[in-house]
């Protein structure tokens, strides 16, 4: 340890330095098999099209869904899957921690004298799901540009605070999944309700959704501010009850909302956690 | 013999039974989550038959909403994911024991999960129509022949979705990691299947690229039977083409198997 943390990188970076090492051999392992990795790449893209074909299809018998046209919805789906595929990579692989558990990984972690969640976040970047984020760039440009937007400071405003708090909403719910592992070891599927669920839900037009849903996606799993809330905004279109428009503007508190639940469940989970010895 | 074969394979699908029977807590964790899916897939197809009129390809609210409920029931036993226990027993090399058994590797592997899907539809299946029904409101055949015709195309359904999991997860023999393969089938098979919207809303150009493929034969053959949105001859029609294709994958799956066998190198032992 004492040995690799005065080594180059190291001296450079300071406290960052072990999980910039950790984060980019984990990087070049994933580039240097090759074929296996040009085939996640292209998996990664056909997630992200066929998600943009789902929508696409209903689109094709429909020409307004929840109040929202296709070129809308474009602009929706952009920025929830750019949010939620951002989040993914950097924090999807956390809710595998049964796997870590059942390995004796995540003893490793404990051994160490960094943050466990920090350290876990680095273990494992999913470069593959790049492709993912391709789409939604690509979806977000055409959305951009077909829709008839006011463009002005706020417009850009509220577009780089709901990217960014997209990344931490999603990322967040990750952690979320990754602290109820630890109580959940054999009931961990619960937590794809709100990961990949919260995704398909902020993919969504929120006002077709009934009552019970609109507050779960709205303010319990917020991830109506991550796309939907935005949209209606930029596109300067009202919004459903208990969802009005104005309420973008509050995404990063969405975002501080679920990173604070994150970092208790997370506390929790650690100190139920109890080795399997070894 | 054919008997003592016969006999071994029903022993097996129960073990696939019991296996998974052990992970109720799992299951009750899966049900949830399909749930939870199912309110909105729920609502995006409600909203679309609203927004058509209230009438969009043949579907109403109460079908299509039957429709989703079906679909979420049979996740489950149909298993959309794309990995099967074969490619890992081809990867470690465990697949050299079932070589060894006087069983053939297929029949054996399809018991075990037809024993496994059985025991899904119990805690997953039935649940999840019944939340549909209770909360969302969806109709049902009244009369028995869309039931009996429905069992037997959900029987194909799974052996299909079974069958086409194991011929691709065979690609182990020649490619050491088929993570990259199993992943894109699970995608492919959940878009063409009519996971998240029924086939019937493709454009001509989508739907007949997806009759292409055995993967309507997977979900949305059952769920059109079990519905009763086909019957009579329309419904024997629908499965007979599983049959069919239940019949081409399993030769292919046959094929494969023979000529992964002769690849097949095993360390020490």
């Amino acid at each position: 340890m004492a040995e690799a943390s005065r080594s180059e990188p190291g001296a450079r970076l300071g406290r960052a330095a072990p999980y910039v090492v950790v984060a980019r051999s984990r990087l070049r392992a994933q580039r240097s098999y090759g074929t296996s990795f040009a085939f996640d790449l292209v998996g990664s893209l056909m997630v992200g099209l066929t998600e943009l074909g789902e929508v696409w299809v209903v689109f094709h018998n429909v020409t307004v869904l929840g109040g929202l046209d296709f070129s809308a919805v474009l602009l929706l789906f952009g920025l929830s899957n750019l949010g939620f595929s951002l989040g993914d990579m950097v924090f999807g692989h956390i809710d595998n921690i049964p796997g870590y558990i059942r390995t004796g990984t995540l003893e490793a972690f404990y051994l160490r004298p960094q943050p466990i969640l920090a350290q876990l976040m680095v273990s494992d970047i999913q470069l593959r799901r790049l492709s993912r984020t391709g789409v939604a760039v690509a979806a977000l440009v055409a959305g951009l540009v077909v829709n008839d937007i006011d463009w002005g400071l706020s417009t850009v405003v509220l577009l780089v605070l709901t990217a960014v708090s997209g990344v931490a909403i999603f990322g967040g719910l990750f952690v979320w999944a990754g602290a109820l592992q630890f109580r959940l070891v054999n009931g961990a599927e619960v937590t794809n309700s709100f990961t990949y669920g919260g995704s398909y839900a902020a993919s969504q037009p929120a006002s077709i959704f009934p009552t019970a849903l609109k507050v779960t996606f709205g303010y319990l799993v917020p991830v109506v501010f991550t796309a939907y809330l935005p949209t209606l905004r930029i596109l300067d279109l009202p919004g459903p009850s208990l969802l009005p428009s104005w309420l973008a503007w509050l995404t990063p508190v969405a975002a501080v909302w679920v990173w604070g639940v994150a970092v208790l469940l997370w506390r929790d989970g650690l100190r139920h956690y109890q080795s399997g010895g070894g | 013999m054919r008997v003592a074969e016969l006999r071994s394979l029903a022993l097996l699908a129960r073990a696939g039974f019991r296996r998974e029977s052990t992970y109720l807590l799992a299951m009750m964790a899966g049900l949830f989550t399909n749930v939870v899916f199912g309110f909105i897939r729920a609502s995006i197809l409600l909203a679309a038959v609203d927004s058509a009129g209230g009438q969009l390809v043949g579907y109403t609210r109460d079908t299509i909403s039957a429709y989703v409920w079906l679909s979420q029931g049979l996740i489950g036993a149909v298993m959309l994911t794309g990995t099967a226990e074969i490619g890992e027993r081809v990867r470690t090399g465990e697949v050299a024991v079932d070589f060894l058994r006087p069983l053939d590797v297929q029949a054996a592997h399809l018991a075990t999960d037809l024993g496994r899907a059985a025991f899904t539809l119990i805690p997953r299946g039935v649940p999840s129509v019944l939340v549909g029904a209770v909360t969302v409101g969806l109709v049902m055949p009244t009369s028995v022949q869309p039931y009996l015709l429905g069992a037997v195309s959900v029987l194909l359904g799974v052996s299909l979705s079974f069958l086409t999991r194991f011929a691709v997860n065979l690609a182990g023999f020649w490619i050491i990691e088929t993570r990259g393969v199993t992943s894109l089938l699970a995608v492919v098979q959940g878009f063409l299947s009519g996971l998240y919207v029924p086939v019937h809303l493709f454009p001509g150009w989508l739907g007949a690229l997806a009759a292409a493929t055995p993967f309507p034969s997977i979900l949305q053959a059952p769920i059109d039977v079990l519905s009763g949105r086909v019957t009579g001859a329309d419904g024997l029609r629908v499965v007979a083409v599983q049959l069919v294709w239940v019949v081409a994958v399993a030769v292919v799956g046959q094929v494969l198997i023979r000529t992964g066998r002769r690849r097949l190198e095993v360390q020490g032992g």
